[in-house]
């Protein structure tokens, strides 16, 4: 179903009111409206719907940590902001590709937001370091950390999960465990 | 206190699960205690990364999520609308369609070249031979009329003269007497001389000439001449026999032309007894050039060839004494030309005397 060309985009400050509301119904508002525009950027400048995909996703990320950092001044507009976050991360991802091939191709207008790019990188690095130590872990350290700092499950659910019979021996289990993943996440690079 | 101990102890305050009473107890102690403080605020740290990750992940699962709902090939449809497939392909594999491209330009050129190139080479020497041809049977009909104007009763000799008007000429004396064929010179308006590498070119006067005998003498005229320098060939008056081992130098071509062969008979065409006959390949161009035996002696002029068979004449060397004594002395400047009978040369081997050999045998070049 073709329904994305008529997604009227949300009013920048009912958006913003909705992001900081951790709003779902916002967020996906807010998505579909401006998608089409990336997908635009991305395929007329050399790349595929799952680059303008992944660049995309990458925006929505930095603008969310924006708005809730309070930083996000509204003077900027929404659509705008968006597209020059995507239009300098696709810049960048295509010069790693060495795929790039002079000027790109503007539709719009745009901003200088290498600082909030800078931020995004700062944080990307610690999520995928933090991905790579929990991958390193194994089972069943992975589990009880997710369920207990993550999904903030109780130590009894996680007994029961777990079958341990006393409390005590599952806490000392998951303060190993939590000693194992901060030595693997300060051992990457 | 282990460390599991004391991150028990950090969560508890943390979660703020402690009493009152514990609370300050633990706090008294977090001020005293560097190292418990670190670890309280390096968990708290910790576990907040650790939430922020859990975050993102899930909320990288919900955009997803509404990403699966967009009709993104729709969406992609409607851009890529204006630009065509052919535009399509051409962004995104431009550098491989380069790449096929050069090599498939590189056979084309290459096939091209190798069929080509050969075929064009074949179309050349074809032309050149062709053009030869043409300049021989011009030449050699030149030649047969020359030959019928003056020597009448050797109708069947061609006399080797001129490619493109040129012939030999050698010094005989060292104050510039040369000598040459009757026929290289004949009818000319002037001549001139020019050595083997081309580096001097002198002009010439006629001095006297026996048409009978095929003979010229010719003297550099040009006022800065000074002399050839001795000769180093000496001049037999006396015959020589056959079979003997003869050479000669010339100007068959531009570049100076070395043969050598025998005398294969005593006298000439049809009994002629002004000429050898040689068995010698010698070209137009040849004519007038020294025949020289082993030792360096001039034993005869190199005249003309046998049309169709290999083989040459040569007037032999008697006739240019008689030439040169017939010279009325009015033509003469200074005395008579006196032809040194002493070969310097007769030591040296081949080679050695083709070096020196050179310097005195000239192309005889003659204007019309």
């Amino acid at each position: 179903m073709n329904n994305n060309v008529s997604n009227p985009a949300p009013a920048d400050n009912e958006a913003i009111l909705g992001i900081l509301n951790n709003s779902e119904a916002m967020l996906k508002r807010i998505y579909l409206a401006y998608f089409p525009m990336v997908l635009q950027l991305v395929i007329t400048n050399n790349g595929n719907e799952d680059d303008a995909k992944d660049i995309y996703q990458e925006a929505i990320i930095v603008l969310y940590n924006k708005v809730r950092a309070g930083n996000f001044e509204l003077s900027s507009k929404l659509k705008t902001f968006i597209y020059s976050v995507c239009r300098r991360l696709w810049l960048k991802r295509l010069n790693q590709m060495s795929r790039y091939g002079g000027d790109i191709h503007d539709l719009q207008e745009y901003l200088p937001v290498e600082e909030d790019i800078a931020n995004h990188e700062e944080k990307d690095i610690q999520f995928s370091k933090m991905a790579g130590a929990l991958g390193l872990l194994g089972e069943p350290c992975k589990t009880i950390i997710e369920d207990f700092y993550i999904k903030d499950r109780s130590m009894q659910e996680i007994c029961e999960k777990f079958g341990y019979t006393n409390a005590d021996n599952a806490k000392t289990q998951k303060y190993k465990c939590l000693q194992r993943l901060k030595k693997l996440f300060f051992q990457q690079k | 206190m282990s460390d599991i101990e004391l991150i028990a102890i950090v969560e508890r305050y943390l979660n703020g699960e402690m009493n009152a009473d514990e609370r300050i107890r633990f706090e008294m102690l977090r001020r005293e205690n560097v190292e418990v403080d670190n670890t309280v605020k390096e968990h708290q740290e910790f576990t907040s990364r650790l939430k922020q990750y859990g975050e993102r992940l899930e909320f990288e699962n919900l955009l997803n999520d509404i990403h699966n709902e967009i009709d993104v090939q729709a969406l992609k449809d409607e851009f890529i609308h204006h630009p065509s497939l052919i535009v399509r392909l051409w962004r995104n594999h431009h550098s491989k369609i380069s790449v096929a491209a050069s090599i498939a330009i590189f056979a084309v050129l290459g096939t091209l070249f190798l069929t080509g190139y050969l075929k064009t080479q074949k179309q050349e020497t074809d032309v050149i031979n062709l053009k030869k041809e043409i300049a021989q049977v011009k030449h050699t009909n030149d030649v047969i009329s020359k030959s019928i104007n003056t020597l009448n009763t050797r109708s069947k000799v061609v006399a080797p003269s001129n490619y493109h008007g040129t012939g030999t000429a050698f010094a005989i004396s060292s104050d510039g007497y040369l000598v040459t064929n009757f026929h290289v010179i004949n009818g000319a308006d002037s001549v001139f001389i020019q050595n083997a590498d081309g580096t001097s070119a002198y002009h010439a006067k006629v001095i006297s000439t026996d048409p009978a005998n095929d003979i010229a003498v010719l003297k550099v005229t040009d006022a800065s001449f000074k002399t050839f320098g001795a000769l180093p060939y000496g001049f037999k008056k006396a015959k020589s026999d056959l079979g003997e081992d003869v050479y000669t130098y010339g100007y068959s071509k531009d570049d100076g032309f070395y043969s050598r062969g025998y005398i294969s008979s005593g006298n000439g065409f049809k009994g002629d007894s002004v000429k050898y006959q040689l068995a010698m390949d010698v070209d137009f161009g040849n004519s007038g050039g020294p025949l020289l035996d082993a030792k360096g002696n001039v034993i005869a002029i190199i005249s003309s060839k046998q049309a169709h068979t290999d083989g040459a004449y040569a007037i032999k060397s008697k006739y240019l004494f008689k030439a040169i004594q017939a010279i009325s002395p009015d033509s003469l400047k200074s005395d008579k030309i006196i032809l040194n009978s002493k070969s310097k040369f007769a030591n040296l081997g081949r080679t050695q005397q083709l070096n020196k050999l050179q310097n005195y045998v000239f192309m005889v070049k003659v204007y019309n």
